[in-house]
């Protein structure tokens, strides 16, 4: 059934959220919280070099130390053949996967995982990744995208050819993959122009910066059955990787999802439970372990940096006619870089005739990449939306104006294939026009950016339950691990399809072992996908409910109505009864069949896209080069807002951490490719006092694929924020910054290089 | 007969440089199996890799998923997300 043009009276509203009582009282358990009866700690010994051989492992000393349990090494790992896989974010080579969790015979980063121990104490622990003996061959390394393409550099993996290029290559290379994507005839796309604009941008990788470090407590009994407790985007996930990485049976292992302070795609990976199993299995006792933040930064998935050069042709008028993009992107230290999303979104939004864009995955001496919201569209976008900037100060038109003349609609053909089909990029685009930021003034100094973003969004494998308690309260159950707020958005939708209110229903995740499976929470997928699914649940709830009263009444089942969470004769002839509500129902479901509820596991499609565009006011210090965010507004198309308040959070959030992009945030290596900031201190995320409110405003155009419209919200908002600081400060300072971060020695050094010629002018 | 585009460059390597393809299947499903007895290999590296999006509505890992001869069908790499 659609509610799409229902009045609803639990959707679009904002209930207290569930989590939030644990989670402000400090109760609420993270990975870091779990113990179990008879735990012991585990700690992994990690390579201080970018780059090396790994001649030999001496575990010796560490195994006689009083208090040791176990040590691994990768030799405790069954060899997994190199095969790719599609079966979570992107692309997956477990044989990668597998020597990402503790290497093989080369660390590939500094912090790559060489050893593990498990012992009674942390302290011992320390002690005994001491006494681990590692002898290595320290080999030249490589860190840059475009040091590591050329042919004199560093090669990390002598297996490794690129794909996608004629004639296929005849030696190794760190260029993993070449992409390309092609519309119409370039060439006769740019002779049409009668204006150009291009550039070239870098990017610099980033952290996804979630606030809890990853953490894990596993137990392999005895009869091999294995528990895990952890923190991740997808507990289903965590179970089938650690069985393919182990080679158990899946049914073997039970995975428990513990709240999550965040993930934003870091954390749809493991690091630490195959290490953690792996050490319980010998050790006899349940194994916690847990990052520090240092750990988290050197060893756990940051998002690619980048180069980029784009270029635009457009007419006087201002029809764009040609496009081009090269993307080139770190995929750390085995490929699988979002390079093909990366090509794919920077000019989705956009209805131009002729577009080239050709795509690069690079390896690199850095942490193997993980996603990060919206993976591969912000870099790409960065370029896209600061050289439309120059194009439209070129062509002396309003930035909104031009991307509404260009802009993507329904029955626009992407470069990449498809063809848009209900889309709120025009209306997007409207309502930032329309609003009073856009039309306030600004004072001398300050400046205004624009900027949009694209991200497809997904729908995947889902389940979810809806059972009605003894008392006729409700239990709903998800088979997602709740980031961003999807037990209030299922709960809600199933307390709308029931007709009671959103209080009464109160949703879990159970284990992995007590629901269908579901794919990750990622992609923006959960409150489409598994609410999708948690809906189809309360339907087949309350046409049961139906035929109880029915029953209770003996009347015909099509002659009970469903209202306002009761149930009612439809109409004079199907009898006078009274209304029999949940709790009246739920008194007799044993006497009228059992329990009553449903369980329903679906392959969700019909995923609708989602744009943003973002409006940035900043004022540059020209002493310092800090750069201030005075105001800034975020409009998205959201389909259908289920929890407002929780929409403008992700919206909010995704802002918040592209600015962090634009403004401050970058890995910083030394000569011998080890990263110096692995630390918040030293990592500078913005915090609250960095930054003005963000305004959430919410376009809903609504997704006619999901029952009540909806649409994924929180990867388009980490889309547009560099390019909307970047034209804010060009607005303001006349400069175009192509290098983030936007940080302030950066850009007091471009003030500096510009006063010259500004004093000259 | 129902057109299939291969979306970017990924699948070259099985068609010898053909993106665009007429097939008789009318379905995921068939469409598979028949790219993959006319260039073996493809099969799989679509099964696996790519999504179909379908009058420009995206499905992965759908069998089911149905088209016609008049349908816009394009085989994409498949979305993830973060």
């Amino acid at each position: 059934m659609n509610y799409v043009d229902s009045k609803l009276k639990v959707v679009g509203t904002r209930p207290v959220r569930p989590d939030g009582v644990e989670k402000v009282t400090g109760r609420a358990q993270f990975g870091a919280d779990m113990r179990v009866a008879g735990m012991i700690w585990g700690k992994v010994l990690r390579s201080p070099h970018a780059h090396a051989r790994i001649l030999s492992i001496d575990t010796s000393k560490a195994e006689k130390l009083p208090g040791v349990k176990a040590v691994v090494t990768s030799k405790d790992f069954p060899h997994i053949a190199n095969e790719e896989a599609f079966v979570g974010e992107g692309p997956m080579n477990f044989r990668d996967l597998s020597r990402n969790c503790l290497a093989w015979d080369k660390a590939l980063y500094e912090g790559h995982a060489v050893a593990a121990v498990a012992a009674t104490s942390q302290s011992i622990c320390d002690e005994a990744l001491r006494l681990i003996d590692v002898k290595y061959e320290v080999l030249p390394h490589v860190i840059d995208v475009e040091d590591a393409m050329q042919p004199d550099a560093p090669v990390l993996h002598d297996d490794l050819f690129t794909s996608g290029v004629k004639p296929a290559p005849d030696k190794p290379s760190n260029i993993a993959k070449k992409l390309t994507f092609q519309k119409g005839d370039i060439e006769a796309g740019f002779k049409q122009a009668d204006v150009v604009v291009e550039g070239y941008y870098t990017t610099k990788p980033v952290h996804q910066g979630y606030i809890e470090p990853h953490a894990c407590v596993c137990s392999y009994n005895a009869d091999g059955q294995v528990n895990i407790w952890s923190s991740s985007q997808g507990h289903f996930m965590v179970r089938a990787y650690c069985a393919k990485l182990l080679g158990i049976d899946i049914s073997n292992i039970r995975a428990t999802a513990l709240e999550i302070g965040g993930g934003f795609g870091g954390k749809t990976l493991v690091y630490l439970e195959p290490v953690a199993i792996a050490l319980s299995k010998k050790a006899g006792r349940p194994v916690k372990m847990q990052m520090t933040r240092e750990e988290v930064f050197r060893a756990s998935g940051p998002t690619s940096g980048s180069t980029i050069s784009v270029k635009f042709g457009a007419k006087k008028d201002g029809t764009i006619v040609a496009a081009q993009q090269v993307l080139k992107y770190q995929a750390g230290a085995f490929p699988g870089s979002p390079i093909g999303p990366g090509c794919m979104c920077g000019f989705a939004m956009y209805d131009i005739p002729n577009i080239d864009v050709v795509g690069y995955d690079v390896v690199s001496n850095r942490p193997k990449v993980a996603a990060y919201r919206a993976p591969g569209a912000p870099m790409s976008s960065f370029a896209v939306e600061s050289a439309l900037d120059d194009l439209a100060r070129k062509l002396g038109k309003d930035p909104i104006e031009l991307r509404e003349q260009n802009g993507a609609h329904d029955g626009t053909k992407t470069h990449y294939g498809p063809t848009h089909q209900n889309i709120g990029f025009l209306a997007t685009l409207k309502a930032a026009k329309q609003h009073p930021h856009y039309k306030s003034a600004l004072k001398p100094g300050q400046g205004r950016g624009v900027a949009c973003g694209f991200w497809f969004n997904i729908g995947g494998e889902s389940s979810a339950g809806c059972h009605i308690a003894e008392d006729g309260t409700v239990v709903a159950t998800s088979g997602n691990p709740d980031i961003g707020g999807s037990r209030a958005s299922i709960g809600m939708m199933v307390a709308e399809v029931l007709g009671v209110p959103a209080e009464k229903v109160r949703t879990i995740i159970p284990d992995t072992s007590s629901i269908g499976f579901s794919f990750l929470t990622g992609g923006s997928r959960v409150t489409f996908a598994t609410g999708m699914a948690a809906t189809q649940a309360a339907e087949r709830t309350v046409e049961e409910l139906k035929k109880r009263a029915a029953m209770i009444w003996e009347i015909s089942p099509e002659a009970v109505e469903w209202k306002d969470g009761k149930a009612y004769p439809a109409g004079s002839n199907a009898g006078a009864f009274e209304p029999l509500d949940l709790a009246a129902l739920a008194m007799k479901a044993g006497r009228t069949g059992g329990p009553i509820g449903a369980e329903v596991s679906i392959n969700a499609q019909g995923a609708g896209p989602g744009f943003g565009c973002h409006i940035c006011d900043v004022e540059v210090d020209h002493e310092t080069g800090g750069v201030k965010i005075l105001r800034y507004t975020a409009v998205q198309d959201v389909g259908r807002a289920i929890h407002p308040s929780y929409v403008e959070g992700q919206v909010q959030g995704g802002a918040a951490q592209g600015i962090g992009w634009a403004l401050n945030e970058e890995y910083i290596y030394d000569a011998n490719g080890k990263m110096d900031n692995a630390g918040f201190l030293d990592y500078r995320c913005p915090v609250a006092s960095d930054l003005p409110m963000i305004e959430a405003v919410l376009v809903e155009v609504p997704n006619p694929r999901h029952p009540f419209g909806a649409r994924g919200v929180g990867e388009v908002p980490i889309v547009p924020p560099m390019a909307a600081v970047g034209n804010a400060i060009r607005d303001a300072t006349g400069l175009r910054l192509t290098d983030l971060p936007m940080s302030p020695p950066h850009v007091r050094a471009a003030l500096d290089a510009a006063a010259p010629k500004m004093a000259a002018e | 007969m129902p057109k299939v585009v291969i979306s970017g460059s990924a699948c070259e390597r099985f068609t010898h440089g053909k993106t665009e393809l007429q097939v008789t299947a009318t379905t995921f499903r068939r469409l598979v199996r028949e790219l993959d007895e006319k260039f073996p290999g493809l099969g799989k590296q679509v099964e696996e890799g790519m999504a179909i999006a379908i009058d420009g509505e995206i499905f992965q890992d759908a069998y089911g998923a149905s088209f016609g001869e008049d349908s816009e069908v394009v085989l994409i790499p498949k979305i993830g997300g973060g």
